[in-house]
């Protein structure tokens, strides 16, 4: 069953009747991200998509409040006619999850806490997340933050509400900051480096006063999956970083890295068109999309470790790799197995990610392991206890999306 | 100011109590004299005083840890404090607490420049971080007005600004690890190196807790490597409305400084009268405009907010040609305080958020208000990110004045939420603003967050009295009320 409230009068209605009757439902928007977390079906499905448009937006104030169940194409394209984006790119990871481009809504991404390759330079999603209004577990309609840009009043509600999967609050309105679009974006890439060597690439460019909004790195069988011809023509690895702003300063910057590259491989660039291109291929994760037979898994580590964590796993299991965040976000596409086998091979994932600090989300698997495995990384007593104190300070009975993240929870 | 009250029980135990502690840390860590505990009996609100039961300076998270631990065991209250510059009373203690100073938790720990962070105990001063990465190139990007002697620790709890919030964050934004020892004695790692939390963001929701819900042992800051070049504008305006039309025309424009600030008349001369930094004293508004990145891109920024100025009728423009010069531009900015300091016998501070695009009516709110209680005020403002510091001029000896400044500060803060606004910007609700929580907050807003409270600190031992205007018990907030939970939602559409 599905309800469909049509304003955030109804979503308390519904979730106080909930409440009553200690009904769990699963909190969604469009559903383009159901098959995120682990699978833990409720007989209810409380749908947000009916919240529905832009109540405020100043571009002049740099922000905007949207009703949850806003598609993010809207948001993006409302954004967009006055030279703004949201800065932290959110992701659509529809294909990458099996479903169609273009569904995601921007409580979802919220929710989710989703954010692209600028991520590295610009901060997440939680850091642009203003305010909020939302319906606890309770039925108790509130709101927290507000829609200025800076502003310590209470305790900052909406970093909780940022990347819980809706299993706090169902959240009917978000007020976030958005930045002026870049005036150009451009690439400049290694061809034929090794990962370990394009780590230590990444990490520099990242040091560099040369303003780097994006630093990625693609083997060669990643690269070949790309969209842009260059890049798949090339046969080699790919290993970019991103250069933004007034076309001058690009020029200065892109030569200022050039030559600090010099010598470690081919030298490569992609203009602005194709620049677009690609980082959003490489936001959406789109050279994995076409390994539908494998297990996807999003490690999360300590940027100059990554090339290291991805080694120590590939010696004991078929993995490929694409880095992001300078090394610090790794997508990693693993054989799929049974769950006896997958159970270790998440053992083997994760025991490598603890070594060098760090978590890995098991991000597309069957809906089977997604119920049998931890799909977040298992936290420590002391800070799994606390959460689930807080998950019971706003949803005593457990009615929203239990179990998304963590078995209990 | 209301406290809780003081428990006679506890106070009665306060020998016993000294003795416990004495048991947990070495002698010369805990501090029981009157005369030694009056050094920690303020803040930097300075109009609250209050000397603690006892002082305890633990050396190491295990210590913080056994302290917390006798402390809830014993139901003994705890106020953690860094370095005590807060302007909200944050740290002020209790007539029946531990104060719990980090002041021994002064080390850098580690610096990782492949990484991008630092790793420091809580009691490193703000500035220290900087001047620990500075050789590299690096620098630590939240900079409070109070960065030479503020502790980051105190920077996580407060969720400190500075004047570079607009392009580069608040601490929040900033920080990718913490330690965090709980009232139980749980100590916590929370991130670390890596860029996203693995569950619930709790480093988010630590940040700004202004001490009410665990005591901060490490640190993990982000460093940002310092941009190529830097230049200082002077903007001046015959206008404060023109020149807020101004900041908004620039953020249009598509440029976001480093850091954009305004001074009203009062501001620019008592400030050009204390550090002679060559502000223009025929002007009603003076904008300080500081623009970073490589060269070729400030020049490009330069000229374009020029063009901006001109065409929002700007009387003056002065670009610097120096690095000396921009610092001689902020130095009018950073002294403020102190230059409004000797108009004035005393000042009192206020920090609220505007939507930008209201300033002006604020600042004439401000001035009605101004005339009403017969009081002055000059007025400095992050114009960037709207967060306006009007500083009430007043003189504590004067019977009265004291009230009168609370009222009038109360009333400007009620009027930046009236518009949009916020209560605090950056120095935090602690106890100054706690009692107006509700004007900005429904009751269902502030239960929200005192269950928070509860799921930290059940027994509401750290830091109470702080922040939120009614202490409720935790078994009272955990109780479901569902308000309309019958009625089978008869207007929901089903499928």
């Amino acid at each position: 069953m599905s309800l469909r409230p049509a304003d955030p009068q109804q979503v308390q209605e519904a979730i106080a009747w909930a409440a009553e009757n200690r009904v769990p439902l699963a909190v969604q928007g469009a559903a383009s991200k159901s098959a995120l977390g682990r699978h833990a079906p409720c007989d209810e499905i409380l749908d947000l998509s009916a919240l529905s448009g832009v109540p405020f937006y100043e571009p002049e104030e740099l922000v905007m409040t949207a009703l949850v169940g806003t598609p993010l194409r809207v948001v993006e394209e409302t954004l967009k006619a006055s030279g703004q984006e949201m800065c932290f790119e959110p992701a659509d990871y529809g294909p990458l999850l099996g479903r169609p481009a273009g569904l995601g809504t921007i409580g979802g991404v919220f929710a989710c806490n989703i954010s692209g390759p600028r991520r590295v330079k610009s901060g997440a999603a939680r850091d642009y997340l203003l305010g909020a209004k939302a319906v606890n577990g309770r039925g108790e309609f509130f709101k927290c933050g507000s829609r200025v840009m800076k502003n310590v009043t209470g305790y900052d509600v909406c970093k909780l509400l940022a990347g819980s999967f809706g299993t706090l609050a169902a959240m009917t309105e978000v007020t976030f900051k958005v930045l002026p679009l870049p005036s150009e974006i451009h690439t400049v890439m290694i061809l034929g480096l090794e990962d370990e060597q394009a780590v230590v690439a990444m990490t520099e460019a990242l040091q560099s006063p040369y303003e780097v909004y994006g630093a990625v790195h693609l083997p060669k069988a990643a690269a070949a999956r790309s969209s842009v011809e260059s890049i798949r023509a090339a046969g080699k690895s790919i290993t970019a970083v991103r250069i933004e702003g007034p076309n001058p300063s690009i020029r200065y910057c892109g030569g200022h890295l050039r030559e600090m590259f010099h010598g470690r491989g081919a030298l490569a660039g992609l203009d602005e068109p194709q620049s677009q291109i690609f980082w959003r291929e490489l936001r959406d994760v789109t050279p994995f999309v076409p390994l539908r037979d494998r297990t996807i898994w999003r490690l999360s580590v300590t940027p100059s470790k990554g090339a290291s964590v991805v080694r120590e796993i590939e010696k004991q299991l078929d993995a490929e790799a694409l880095y992001d965040w300078g090394g610090g976000l790794i997508w990693l596409a693993v054989e799929e197995h049974g769950s006896d086998r997958a159970m270790s091979d998440a053992g083997i994932i994760r025991r490598a990610v603890a070594h060098a600090g760090g978590h890995a989300l098991l991000f597309r698997a069957a809906p089977d392991l997604r119920a049998r495995l931890p799909v977040f990384q298992p936290q420590s007593e002391g800070a799994a206890a606390l959460s689930l104190r807080l998950k019971e300070s706003f949803d005593p009975q457990h009615i929203l999306n239990p179990g998304r993240m963590y078995e209990g929870l | 100011m209301r406290m809780p009250v003081p428990d006679p029980r506890v106070l009665a135990r306060r020998d016993d109590i000294a003795r416990a502690l004495r048991n947990i840390l070495p002698a010369d860590c805990v501090i029981a004299d009157a005369d030694g505990a009056r050094v920690y009996e303020t803040d930097a609100l300075t109009a609250y005083r209050q000397i603690p039961m006892v002082v305890v300076l633990p050396r190491t998270t295990a210590e913080v840890s056994a302290v917390l631990s006798y402390c809830r065991r014993e139901g003994v209250k705890v106020v953690p404090r860094g370095a005590g510059t807060s302007l909200s009373g944050g740290a002020l203690p209790l007539a029946d607490g531990v104060l719990l100073s980090l002041g021994k938790f002064n080390r850098v720990l580690e610096i990782d420049f492949p990484n991008r962070c630092a790793v420091v105990q809580p009691g490193v001063t703000n500035l220290a971080i900087t001047k620990a990465v500075e050789h590299a190139g690096f620098y630590y990007a939240p900079d409070p007005s109070s960065q030479i002697a503020c502790s980051i620790g105190g920077n996580v709890a407060e969720n400190s600004g500075g004047v570079h919030c607009l392009k580069y964050g608040l601490t929040t934004n900033n920080l990718l690890g913490l330690e965090v020892v709980l009232m139980n004695g749980e100590v916590l790692r929370l991130g670390g190196k890596h860029l996203d939390a693995e569950g619930y963001d709790l480093m988010g929701v630590l940040t700004g807790s202004e001490g009410l819900l665990g005591v901060i042992t490490e640190v993990t800051v982000r460093i940002l490597k310092a941009p190529e070049s830097v230049r200082g504008m002077l903007i001046g305006f015959s206008s404060v409305e023109t020149a807020g039309d101004c900041v908004a025309a620039i953020i249009a424009a598509g440029i976001i400084p480093a850091g954009l600030e305004m001074m009203d008349r009062a501001a620019v001369q008592a400030a050009e009268a204390f550090v002679q930094a060559g502000y223009p004293l025929d002007v009603e508004a003076l904008l300080i405009v500081e623009l970073d990145g490589p060269e070729v891109e400030v020049d490009d920024m330069t000229a374009r907010v020029q063009d901006v100025a001109r065409q929002c009728r700007a009387d003056l423009v002065r670009i610097s040609t120096s690095d000396a010069e921009r610092l001689l531009f902020w130095a009018g900015r950073k002294a403020a305080f102190p230059a409004v300091g000797r108009i004035a016998p005393d000042y009192y501070c206020m920090d609220g958020t505007i939507p930008r695009k209201r300033l002006s009516e604020v600042l004439r709110g401000i001035g009605e208000l101004s005339r009403r209680y017969g009081l002055g005020v000059v007025n400095v403002f992050h114009a960037g990110d709207g967060n306006l510091h009007p500083l009430i001029l007043y003189d504590a000896n004067k019977p009265g004045d004291l009230e009168r400044v609370e009222s009038f500060g109360a009333d400007i803060l009620k009027l930046c939420v009236a518009v949009g606004g916020v209560l605090t910007g950056e120095h935090g609700v602690g106890v100054e603003k706690r009692d107006l929580m509700g004007v900005m907050f429904s009751e269902t807003d502030l239960r929200v967050q005192q269950r928070i409270k509860c799921a930290f600190d059940p027994e509401s031992l750290l830091n109470p009295g702080k922040m939120f205007p009614e202490l409720h018990r935790c078994a009272e907030l955990g109780r479901m009320h569902v308000h309309g939970g019958k009625v089978p939602f008869p207007d929901i559409p089903r499928f």
